[in-house]
């Protein structure tokens, strides 16, 4: 029985029913409903408890603004929590529920804050929880308990998102009347118009409206409009769609609803799009929101905004209550007083603030039977659930003097504030208008105006002429000229929008008279001002903060203004003398789907990088990891093997028979061009132009501070050409760094360098039987002398046209061979089928970090950390003494590159060989040292060494190569570890295999 | 943001580049700088208010650098030109 609900009026569909639920209640609504004007059909206005004290709230506004009516909407994956109730459109099978209450809506534990109010002040959270610092994980189960509004889904979102770009000369946010008029001129003028409005169907304010437009009534009169603008093949107009960020060169975004409003998994379309939208000109047609008033009891369900109980009679057919009373101190809230009136709320009292009210509306009301009460301010409210009556008492107190009045609604109206948020956003600043007492935009920091209420102009004729104007300036300064649309003959429009208006912020509170609120849904009341201003966050950005006033999913749509005026009051300052917050994205809430879009999670999230023989691996037992955005094996597992046993066998393998690595994913840049030695001798620390052509180089790149920022062994294919291989991870960064410096200091150079990483595929064939396994593939001459350890040649292998390096990472005889791509398949299988008679060993990149910590060979990024230099890694060979500069030089001789004490690369054994030291741990010097214990450095690599038969472990310590073999201590959690300071060389220290 | 006016590509959204940071810096001659003008160079930064020369690339683009003169507080771009090119007159 929706009993609250008038038998005709407004713009709903009263022939269709729809069903809904709210905390498991089975009610009913018309299509046009949102589920707070359904919920008010059916008398429901308690909806939720408060953020902080768990106080009954009400539904407060009918709009964007609503503060209170936060609720969690649909089930399971579904579930989205702090939806307003009064942009909810409701639907056949809406499932809605309450929030911040346990166990129930009615009776809730929490409210028992409310009694220890005194306890939870401003600032609490500060004061309360800062010290000491392992308190808070005794306090944090209670307050995440406690604290906040809905709870996050615990499901994944099973919804599709998406987003899209866009462009046009004018984008109109906001259809209401001065957004439409302001289409209408632009679209008139041929330039590219997107109209964006938040509500179901454009109209605005005017859809709960009584009144005419060139004889249309004003609830159809968007229609019309909308009809025009659709004919118009450059107008694009976006219904429930929110402009939510305004960022810089009139880039927006605006959020999409578009399956919001149909039962889950009805439609096939996304859920949500994100628009991003770039504009020559921006008209901001943002409309006003009503101002509450601030009064002790304001909070009671049943105390409303004005204009929104006139909203829900108007365009809903709903009276919010029975019996109401008005409290004002302009003119705008008479004419909420008389549409409730109209539709049958009886309107007792208007209690006006202002001396003397006067005027037609005052008349109107008047002539309705409803007492004016001038001089006259709300002192109390009566009833907790739901008001029972208020106590109306003169501006300079005495409750003595206090008369009550029953009612179930009270209507507040302050005046109202332009919807500023997105003008803010853009860099405009905001001007305080003295007659309006509100904040207005001043002039437009971008390509945009704003138009109608955003702007301070509240009367209907005046908006219908602001956004004409407007949207005619905007196409003209985008190159579009057009004429201004006439402005529409207006019927029933009861004035100029002036609201006579005389501020009303508070009125000093004395602790009998119970809570007054400036911020609903953060819960924030007068005290915690005066409490703020004692404590001296008197600055307008402490002052939120400490209050919390404005923050949460609201913004301080309502609570701001009210917010600046009572610490104006209280520091003794003017309102613009205080000053207002920055206005940040979002003006209200985005879900984090439609900012992720369609590519959230699974293959799309980030590119997925596969070698040629990626299918070979995962065919072949592979268990891979991520390197950058690499797919590696990290190794390959056998029957009922485990991980660690796989990389023991595979790093055994490699230095008894043979073992192949892809080692495709290593960094290869191609630097050509008669520059080339010269470029790469001051990109390197080393020499590469005395490098003959058919021999490669290891070489250290630093930045120019002295930094090794990656390493890699470089061949010279010929005088004027160089192959450069980087770490798989440094890959982009080298060639970026490469073109940095030719393109921003060096453009004299006569360099070119490509990326050839893909084009190459590689494979490193390690071992004793490597020679024996790649001479059997090739005619080219593998003997040590002929082709020694650090030269490379083109070669046929197996058929194939490519190179043999004789490099290695292992520290093995070994090979690298580099194959184009297509062919990098093929010749791994031909490897493998030759190499059966070696059990030829196939070993990731686990095993590779062994073999290569055996040789003390480094990882740049995990054994470097950016401040690491060639000396700290015991690499001084590597670093010419004899070139005038190259990057890294002049830096290497800072005073802090040359300090003594500086860390350095070292290896560490441990006193019981099977234990493994993890990676990251502190190293200090003395077992049992008292705290603080020094931090003398910190293990980089620690294996397990199947080659050694014991651990291995490299480490960054402090004045490490004077240390050898000193004992230090590794302290973890549970226990110490013991370990001596050794060489970071564990296996085959003369290289003799390397060289073999 | 911003939309960068790339000399070679045209306007283009800012996701596509990469800022360089503060431009015109010399590299000292690494045989004569002191260690405070090799500091100097190394790490210190203008932070301005307002007009700001600085380098950027086209990363994701046509992978060139150039110069732009830019507001830091409003955002207005005032110049695009060459990296090779000192900053042009009366742009701060
Ligand atoms: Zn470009």
């Amino acid at each position: 029985m929706q009993s609250w609900r008038n038998s005709t009026g407004g713009i709903i569909d009263r022939s269709r029913h729809l069903s809904f639920t709210f905390d498991g209640r089975r009610l009913s609504g018309h299509p046009g409903d949102t589920l707070a004007s359904a919920l008010l059909a059916n008398g429901v206005h308690l909806v939720g408890r408060s953020f902080k004290y768990h106080r009954p709230r009400g539904i407060v506004g009918s709009g964007v603004e609503e503060p209170n009516a936060l609720v969690r909407l649909g089930e399971g994956g579904f579930v989205e929590p702090n939806a307003r109730a009064t942009t909810t459109e409701l639907f056949d099978g809406l499932v809605a529920s309450s929030q911040n209450r346990w166990p129930s809506l009615a009776f809730d534990v929490g409210a028992l804050n409310s009694v220890a109010s005194g306890l939870i002040p401003a600032g609490f959270y500060y004061k309360t929880f800062m010290w000491p610092a392992k308190a808070w994980t005794f306090y944090e189960r209670f307050i995440r308990r406690a604290a906040g509004l809905g709870q996050a889904p615990e499901e994944p979102d099973p919804d599709v998102y998406e987003k899209r770009f866009a462009h046009c000369d004018v984008l109109v946010v906001g259809a209401g009347p001065a957004g439409l008029q302001a289409a209408r001129a632009a679209g008139r003028s041929g330039a590219r118009v997107i109209v964006a409005d938040e509500q179901a169907v454009p109209g605005g304010s005017l859809l709960a409206e009584h009144v005419t437009l060139d004889g249309v009534a004003g609830q159809e009169w968007p229609e019309s409009v909308s009809k025009e603008l659709a004919g118009m093949s450059d107008v694009t107009m976006l219904t429930r769609t929110t402009v939510a960020g305004y960022y810089n060169h009139n880039f927006l975004v605006a959020v999409e609803r578009v399956t919001d409003h149909l039962p889950a998994g009805e439609s096939a379309l996304p859920r949500q799009r994100l628009w991003k939208i770039r504009a020559r000109q921006v008209v901001l047609a943002t409309g006003a929101i009503e101002r509450p008033l601030v009064f002790p009891g304001n909070d009671r369900p049943g105390v409303m905004l004005a204009g929104a109980v006139r909203a829900f009679a108007n365009r809903w057919g709903v009276r919010c209550g029975a019996r109401a009373v008005v409290f004002a101190n302009n003119d705008s809230a008479y004419r909420s007083a008389i549409d409730a009136a109209d539709s049958g709320i009886h309107v007792t009292t208007i209690v006006d603030c202002r001396a003397e009210p006067r005027g037609r509306l005052v008349e109107e009301a008047q002539s309705r039977g409803i007492d004016v009460m001038a001089g006259r301010v709300i002192s109390g409210v009566e009833g907790r659930k739901r008001v029972r009556g208020v106590a109306i008492s003169t501006m300079d107190d005495s409750a003595s003097a206090a008369v009550t009045k029953e009612c179930d609604l009270v209507m507040m109206s302050g005046g109202w504030n332009p919807t500023v948020h997105l003008a803010s956003q853009s860099g405009t600043r905001l001007a305080w208008d003295e007659s309006r007492a509100t904040f207005i935009p001043g002039d437009a920091a971008s390509c945009q105006t704003s138009a109608g209420a955003a702007a301070g102009s509240f009367g209907l004729a005046q908006c219908l002429r602001s956004g004409a104007l407007a949207g005619t300036e905007a196409a003209a300064q985008a190159g579009f000229d057009g004429e201004t649309p006439a402005v529409p003959e207006v019927d029933g429009d009861t004035g100029d929008g002036a609201l006579d208006l005389e501020p009303f912020w508070h009125r000093p509170a004395s602790p009998r008279d119970g809570k007054a609120f400036h911020d609903l849904q953060n819960d924030v009341t007068t005290a915690d001002v005066a409490l703020a201003t004692r404590e001296n966050y008197v600055s307008v950005e402490h002052f939120k903060r400490y209050t919390t006033t404005g923050m949460g999913t609201d913004q301080g749509k309502t609570s701001n203004v009210n917010g600046i005026a009572i610490l104006a009051d209280h520091v003794g300052s003017s309102i613009p003398g205080v000053g207002h917050t920055t206005f940040r994205p979002f003006y209200t809430p985005v879900s984090i789907g439609a900012l992720a879009g369609i590519d959230t999670g699974g293959e799309l999230y980030d590119p997925v990088r596969r070698t040629p023989m990626h299918a070979w691996h995962a065919g072949n037992g592979a268990h891979f990891e991520d390197v950058g955005q690499w797919k590696r094996p990290y190794c390959y597992l056998r029957e009922g093997e485990s991980v660690d046993e796989a990389v023991q066998r595979e790093t055994l393998a490699a230095r008894t028979g043979v073992g192949i690595l892809d080692a495709s994913t290593l960094g290869k840049i191609d630097v050509q061009g008669k520059d080339a030695a010269a470029f790469l001798d001051r990109i390197y620390t080393g020499t590469f132009s005395t490098l003959a052509p058919g021999r490669c180089r290891y070489g250290l790149m630093c930045h120019d501070d002295g930094m090794v920022f990656d390493d890699g062994v470089t061949a010279r294919i010929a005088d004027n050409r160089f192959l450069v291989s980087t770490t798989t991870g440094g890959a982009a960064a080298v060639l970026s760094w490469f073109e940095e410096w030719l393109q921003t200091e060096w453009w004299d150079l006569d360099v070119h360098v490509t990326s050839v990483t893909t084009q190459w595929a590689a494979i490193a064939v390690a071992g004793p039987k490597s020679r024996d396994l790649v001479s059997g593939l090739t005619t080219t001459d593998l003997s040590p002398d002929a082709f020694p350890f650090m030269t490379w040649r083109d070669a046929d292998i197996a058929g194939i046209p490519g190179r043999i390096f004789r490099i290695s990472f292992s520290g093995e005889t070994g090979y690298e061979l580099h194959v184009p791509a297509s062919y990098a398949l093929a010749l791994w299988q031909i490897l493998m089928m030759a190499g059966e008679r070696h059990a030829i060993t196939p070993y990731g990149t686990e095993a590779m970090h062994v073999l290569r910590a055996e040789k003390g060979f480094i990882i740049v990024g995990q054994d470097t950390d950016g401040t690491t230099t060639p000396h700290d890694l015991g690499m001084s060979w590597l670093v010419s003494k004899k070139k005038p500069d190259f990057l890294g030089k002049r830096g290497l001789a800072r005073p802090d590159t040359l300090r003594e004490d500086r860390k350095q690369l070292v290896g560490l054994l441990t006193e019981d060989p099977r234990e493994v030291i993890p990676e990251g741990a502190h190293v200090s010097p003395e077992p049992g040292a008292k705290p603080p214990v020094p931090m003398e450095g910190w293990v980089s690599s620690s294996y397990m060494s199947p080659n050694c038969g014991h651990s291995i472990a490299l480490a960054l310590i402090r004045r490490g190569h004077d240390r050898m073999g000193e004992s230090v201590a590794i302290p973890l959690e549970e226990r110490t570890i013991r370990a001596r300071i050794v060489k970071p060389v564990f296996f085959d220290e003369e290289g003799a295999r390397l060289r073999g | 943001m911003m939309l960068i006016p790339c000399p070679w590509c045209g306007d283009r959204i800012d996701a596509e580049f990469t800022c360089g940071g503060e431009a015109h810096i010399v590299r000292p001659d690494p045989a004569t700088a002191s260690d405070a003008e090799w500091a100097d160079y190394l790490f210190m930064r203008e932070n301005p208010k307002g007009l700001h020369h600085e380098r950027w690339f086209h990363a994701h683009g046509c992978r060139r650098w150039f110069h732009m003169t830019r507001d830091t507080v409003s955002h207005r771009i005032v110049a695009v030109y060459a990296i090779t090119e000192s900053a042009p007159e009366a742009t701060g």
